[in-house]
């Protein structure tokens, strides 16, 4: 019965093609905004999300605001590594100079700190090392560059080994960091360079700790949670004097903004396919009224109410669903084509919004369709045979 | 049929289109109605053929009684029991002459091959078994009073019940349509006519005249 019923829906739906194809296009459309909409939102959540990962997602970064007299030193970091959440600890404090070699030169940011630095921010090296513990100790004046920091002032990347000034002293480079080509890293710009935090605290003569970030050893709210009990008890629970940021509470903010925006764009999207629902049952109605006469005769020779019902109500739903293929086809066409131009981020169809859009479909073709088909199955079959359409 | 009573309300007035009217029908015989408009003839058509129900009154039909049935038992007796042919064919333009014949045994629900089978056999007794996959709007009237009456045949009814079968139709293609309600008869169908025609309806066994609401036999 269901399959007869799919073929008469079908001839039905085949023999007034242009106003079929009308009727969907509500349809259509409304699959289209919903999926490209919350496909693209996803796509965009997916890329910012992998970036604030590659940042450093497990690190803890505090800012000393006002050291009330007890400020905090080098050897004071140990302190900090001894809490049981906290994996490592570096200084982070840096200071802008000039960095010259030969004729060129650039504004660099020059950053103090130690070798955990490494590990807790996450670099990776392109050529040479890393600062190290015997360069701390001994004040060496040696530094690391950024990729295009290196680039700018010799060149050239590979500059292990040479010479130039940063803020008007003698470096010596001993390594070069892998190329940064994240989009926080282009959006931010600039050219940073590491020194040990020895040099740079009598450069900048600044001998207190402003600023360091921390890794956990296991859960980064712990950490979070430690340092900030050891940060409240050293400034007499002053919770202004410091500033403390959890780059895992960053993407999970993110995460949230990223949701709502999905759900509201899907929303209005759902909105319009409500619209395509409210033409479905307006076609419906008019070809209810147009086909009495064929209603009467299916009544005439055997057809009950719920036969007639069936036909009706599977020919919305017929149209519905035939509207979200459409759609959805037209939708993963638009999505690659994005892709193609946005080059960096790929959007792609979930199949939980495929899901969702073929549900909603389904079920506006059904809630729009019951209006009419029930309308078509109470029409008196007497009546019905002798209306002249 | 006994006592059959059918009252309309028009403005509130009173119309007795069916007025006590009595009428038996045997198997395999062929009866003429005739009457002229307004007489009760087709509000009878409609309770012979479930497609109403009477006010007060029996009807029993193949040994069964018609009594206040649900709009899906009626359904169900007209698609078993009654073929019905109309003025004006009332085929489905959409489909083809096949198709249309095997509307009734899809609601039915038949077995697909079993409908096609059925479906054919009906179209080879009206002489159309080579017109099969035509739509209706490419067949001439008669040829497509014919799919209807095979539309009719395709289920085996108790009744074929024939409203002004002749009506829309030449003189020379009512006379072939009447043929074949002769040539149905002497296999051993139950035929009623509904005309106003005498010279059609003469062509009966039997002739009932009914008269504002009332039945009377006009004899063989």
């Amino acid at each position: 019965m269901i399959l007869q019923s799919l073929k008469m829906a079908w001839e039905a739906i085949v023999s007034n093609k242009l106003r079929s194809f009308l009727t969907m296009l509500g349809i259509i459309i409304g699959v289209v905004a919903l999926v490209v909409l919350v496909s693209l939102v996803n796509g965009a959540t997916g890329a910012v999300t992998s970036e604030i990962t590659s940042l450093g997602n497990d690190m803890v970064t505090i800012n000393i605001k006002d050291d009330k007299g007890s400020p905090i030193r080098l050897e004071d970091l140990d302190d900090i590594a001894a809490l049981s959440a906290v994996g490592e600890v570096a200084p982070g404090t840096s200071m802008n100079a000039t960095a010259k070699f030969g004729y060129s030169d650039a504004t660099v940011t020059l950053y103090g700190t130690t070798p955990a630095y490494y590990t807790i921010q996450g670099l990776t090296l392109k050529y040479g090392r890393f600062l190290k513990s015997a360069d701390v100790d001994n004040a060496s004046y040696v530094t690391v560059l950024a990729y295009n920091t290196a680039e700018e002032l010799f060149g050239k990347p590979d500059v292990v080994g040479e010479e130039l000034t940063i803020g008007g002293r003698s470096f010596l480079v001993v390594g070069v960091l892998e190329e940064d080509t994240s989009m926080f890293a282009s959006m931010m710009g600039g050219y940073s360079a590491y020194a040990p935090y020895t040099v740079e605290s009598r450069m900048a003569d600044e001998p207190y700790i402003n600023s360091l970030s921390v890794s956990p050893s296991g859960d980064t709210d712990e950490t979070e949670t430690q340092v900030q009990n050891f940060m409240l008890a050293r400034f007499h629970q002053d919770e202004d004097a410091f500033n403390l940021v959890n780059m895992s509470s960053i993407s999970d903010a993110m995460s949230t903004v990223t949701g709502t925006l999905s759900l509201l764009l899907g929303g209005i999207a759902a909105i319009s396919l409500l619209v395509g629902g409210i033409g479905i049952m307006n076609i419906m109605l008019v070809s209810v009224t147009e086909r009495t006469k064929e209603i009467g005769i299916r009544k005439a020779i055997g057809a009950g109410k719920k036969s007639i019902m069936l036909q009706f109500l599977i020919e919305a739903l017929v149209v519905s669903l035939l509207g979200c293929l459409f759609g959805l086809a037209l939708s993963w066409l638009i999505l690659e084509i994005v892709t193609l131009v946005a080059k960096t981020i790929s959007f792609s169809m979930s199949l939980g919004v495929v899901l969702l859009a073929v549900g909603f479909s389904s079920a506006i073709g059904l809630i729009f369709g019951l209006y009419p088909a029930n309308k078509a199955a109470k029409k008196h079959p007497i009546e019905a045979l002798r209306y002249e359409g | 049929m006994t006592d059959i009573t059918k009252v309309y309300s028009v403005g509130g007035e009173e119309v007795r289109a069916l007025d006590g009217a009595n009428l038996t029908i045997r198997e395999g015989e062929f009866v003429s109605i005739i009457g002229p408009s307004g007489s009760g003839k087709s509000t009878l058509m409609n309770i012979i053929g479930c497609l109403d129900v009477a006010d007060s009154g029996e009807y029993i039909l193949d040994g069964q009684s018609i009594e206040q049935y649900s709009e899906e038992e009626l359904a169900k007796i007209r698609n078993k029991k009654i073929g019905f042919i109309f003025q004006n064919f009332n085929l489905l333009s959409r489909m083809s002459a096949l198709s249309n014949v095997e509307l009734p045994l899809i609601y039915q629900r038949m077995h697909i091959n079993e409908r096609k089978a059925n479906a054919q056999r009906a179209l080879d007794r009206v002489g159309l078994s080579d017109r099969s996959n035509h739509k209706p709007t490419e067949l001439s009237g008669g040829q497509q009073q014919r799919v209807a009456i095979a539309r009719a045949l395709a289920t085996d009814p108790a009744i074929l019940l024939a409203d002004e079968p002749t009506g829309n139709l030449d003189s020379k293609t009512g006379d072939d349509i009447m043929a074949l309600f002769h040539e149905l008869h002497r296999a051993g169908d139950t035929i009623v006519l509904i005309t106003h025609n005498e010279e059609i309806a003469k062509q009966a066994q039997r002739r009932i005249r009914i008269m504002d609401g009332r039945v009377t036999e006009v004899g063989a």
